[in-house]
């Protein structure tokens, strides 16, 4: 990840296939596990592993949306309501099942998977634009379904209660006594789900399946033609996408311990394009670092937004800066789509590039 | 079943006369919406903060310049004109020739940034736009009837038909037609297609204005103005993405069954059928008759 790509000669295939062709990369991956697996969680207050649970979660969901939009050119404006349908699920297992939280998660998951599927069928037909607005249709149709039907909301705010995320019965006894236990515990949990996630979709991309939707993304027409059953691999993309999103909404609805339709609104749905097409569209790390972007954004909006309502407007002035985070978070948009299209993953390999023979260019 | 019917035929009568009148307001903010996909192939999601936006400038020259609300609506379309082309020249003309996701981002993130400004610029609380029109209902045929209804479809119709007219007819439309068919070709045949794109934000900037008037009028000039945007793709998918007239159908029908559907629906599931039911029969229409009833169909397998 972070080596400079120069005087790296292949010799033999498998140095050519290896996973990590440079002893460096290796180190990095080490680097990063040993960093957010054990040094983060263990120093890290409250605040911080809040923030490190919303953003795993956030980063499960826009690899998820980056399969569909990036890898296989197939837009989506429901992700959110996948989610939802994923959270909701979990929520229902858990509390009126009693079903726990292990096996909530890939229930959660394929139900996700199902409904995503169905609402990819018209993607068979109908592409770009058309598709966007009948995903667009799903986001509409699943937030009412959910906010209307009794048996699912669950009545009153449409909210379900869940119990605490257990592995098999099992809730560590610190995380039972203390918040900041409880937490820790449920950013392993997030951590590792999204260690896993990683690891699927970037081997995803090795393998036939992965290829062929990078195939129907480039030119569906020349896919088909060289024997791509493009009916198949466009509603795998959707049920693999639909897959992540559930697995992010039930961990979303776990770590709140609330599954509630507000988590989940067209508004997120926007939130997690803006993720993938910031980040960059068809990249795995492109989705993390957008990402960790959109959610340290407000974050840093607010910093900022309070130094300026401090110096101009002599304390605090909220409605401003709600508004202020809404126009910044739209003009980036509009700035990287015309600046820099590729994203930030691209941003980061032009600075590598840069280096790449650093310092003597000429 | 007759029996039914003969009870309720004035509750269905009041029903379709609302609804068919919304509909017409919903085909006016389409309207915008179509004129842009028609020139450029650009799809706009932020046709209802458009609406929003113009809203706000006319409410606020009528407010803080005092100036009546002709001349108001005149600096409206004027700052409307050169917001749209502004839009195009700096946002829309970078993205041509990506692909169609970006585009609708780009749009997105415009809806966005108009969200955010305006009440930036003009506060918070909802601004009141007068017209000089009655607000009792008319009685016709013992169906109550709104007055600012009928004018707003009256000027819905008067603008459908001008552009009708100017698409069908007029040397520009049909230039603007052919960019919409085939850039190259129209390229090819000495029609400057980047201005007609710019054209096309125009004009949707000046029907914007309109809708952000009468609209602005209804709900009152605030955020929440923006969400009438929403309707816009039902409306334009029913009656074809790049038809006039589709736009007018496809708002009736729009209208028509959200208010069936809130009349006869909403007692029994507990509301919010209104926003529900236009975007079912949106998806209805997106299996069966992807390209509306109106619209152009490009037969393509994928």
């Amino acid at each position: 990840m972070i080596n400079r790509e120069c005087g790296n000669f292949k010799r033999t295939y498998q140095s050519d296939m290896a996973l990590f062709p440079v002893p460096l990369q290796l180190y990095t991956i080490i680097a990063i596990v040993l960093i957010f697996y054990i040094i983060f969680p263990l120093l890290a207050n409250e605040y911080l592993l809040t923030l490190g649970c919303l953003i795993g979660i956030a980063c499960l969901g826009a690899i998820g949306l980056n399969i569909l939009t990036g890898f296989t050119g197939q837009i989506s404006i429901g992700h959110a309501a996948f989610m939802m349908v994923g959270a909701y699920t979990a929520a229902i297992l858990n509390t009126r099942y009693g079903v726990g939280f292990v096996l909530c998660l890939p229930a959660a998951g394929i139900m996700s998977a199902l409904v995503g599927s169905f609402f990819g069928i018209p993607s068979l037909r109908i592409k770009g634009l058309y598709l966007a607005i009948s995903t667009l249709a799903a986001q509409f149709i699943l937030e009412w379904t959910v906010n209307h039907w009794k048996w699912i909301s669950g009545g009153a705010f449409s909210s379900i209660y869940t119990k605490k995320p257990d592995i098999f019965g099992w809730i560590p006894a610190a995380a039972l006594a203390e918040a900041e236990s409880m937490l820790r515990y449920k950013y392993y949990i997030i951590v590792i789900l999204l260690g896993l996630g990683v690891i699927f979709a970037l081997n995803l991309f090795r393998s036939s399946v992965g290829r062929a939707f990078i195939a129907i993304r480039d030119n569906d027409v020349s896919a088909e033609i060289i024997g791509i059953n493009i009916f198949r691999y466009k509603l795998t993309s959707f049920a693999v996408s639909s897959f992540y999103a559930g697995i992010a909404g039930a961990l979303y609805c776990f770590f709140y311990e609330t599954a509630n339709y507000e988590g989940y609104t067209i508004i997120i749905s926007i939130d997690y394009l803006a993720m993938v097409i910031i980040g960059g569209l068809g990249s795995v790390l492109g989705a993390i670092y957008g990402a960790i972007f959109i959610q340290l954004l407000p974050i840093l909006l607010d910093i900022f937004g309070s130094w300026i309502g401090n110096t101009f407007f002599g304390g605090a002035a909220t409605e401003f800066l709600n508004q202020l985070k809404t126009f910044t978070f739209g003009a980036l948009i509009i700035f990287f789509l015309v600046v820099e299209p590729e994203g930030l993953n691209r941003l980061w390999r032009n600075t590598k590039d840069y280096f790449r023979v650093w310092p003597f260019s000429y | 079943m007759t029996e039914w019917f003969a009870e309720n035929i004035h509750f269905i009568m009041e029903l379709l006369v609302e609804g068919l009148l919304i509909g017409m307001l919903y085909a006016l903010i389409a309207l915008g919406f179509v004129l842009i996909y028609k020139a450029s192939d650009a799809i706009n999601f932020a046709q209802g903060e458009l609406v929003m936006f113009a809203g706000y400038i006319v409410v606020a020259c009528i407010n803080s310049l005092k100036v009546n609300l002709f001349v108001g609506i005149l600096i409206g379309l004027a700052a409307m004109v050169v917001f749209g082309l502004v839009v195009e020249r700096g946002m829309l003309r970078p993205l041509i020739g990506r692909p169609v996701v970006s585009i609708i981002m780009a749009t997105i993130g415009l809806a966005y940034v108009l969200r955010g400004l305006s009440p930036m610029i003009w506060g918070y609380p909802t601004l009141e736009m007068k017209l000089p029109i009655r607000g009792m209902p008319w009685e016709v045929a013992g169906i109550l009837v709104m007055p600012i209804y009928v004018v707003a479809c009256g000027v819905s119709l008067l603008l459908l038909a001008a552009f009708g007219y100017f698409f069908l007819k007029s040397r520009s439309g049909i230039a603007m037609r052919a960019v919409a068919d085939d850039q190259q070709t129209a390229l090819a045949m000495g029609i400057n297609v980047q201005h007609f794109f710019a054209v096309a934000w125009a004009m949707a900037g000046v029907v914007a204005v309109v809708g952000g008037v009468i609209w602005g009028n209804l709900l009152g000039v605030d955020n929440m103005l923006a969400l009438v945007g929403l309707k816009v793709f039902p409306v334009v998918i029913l009656g074809g993405l790049d038809s006039v007239p589709g736009v007018v159908i496809g708002g009736l029908i729009v209208g028509a069954v959200e208010s069936l559907a809130a009349g006869y629906l909403d007692p029994l599931v507990g509301g919010g059928t209104k926003d529900f039911a236009p975007y079912v029969l949106m998806i209805l229409f997106l299996m069966f008759k992807p390209y509306g009833l109106f619209g152009q169909e490009i037969i393509e397998r994928v």
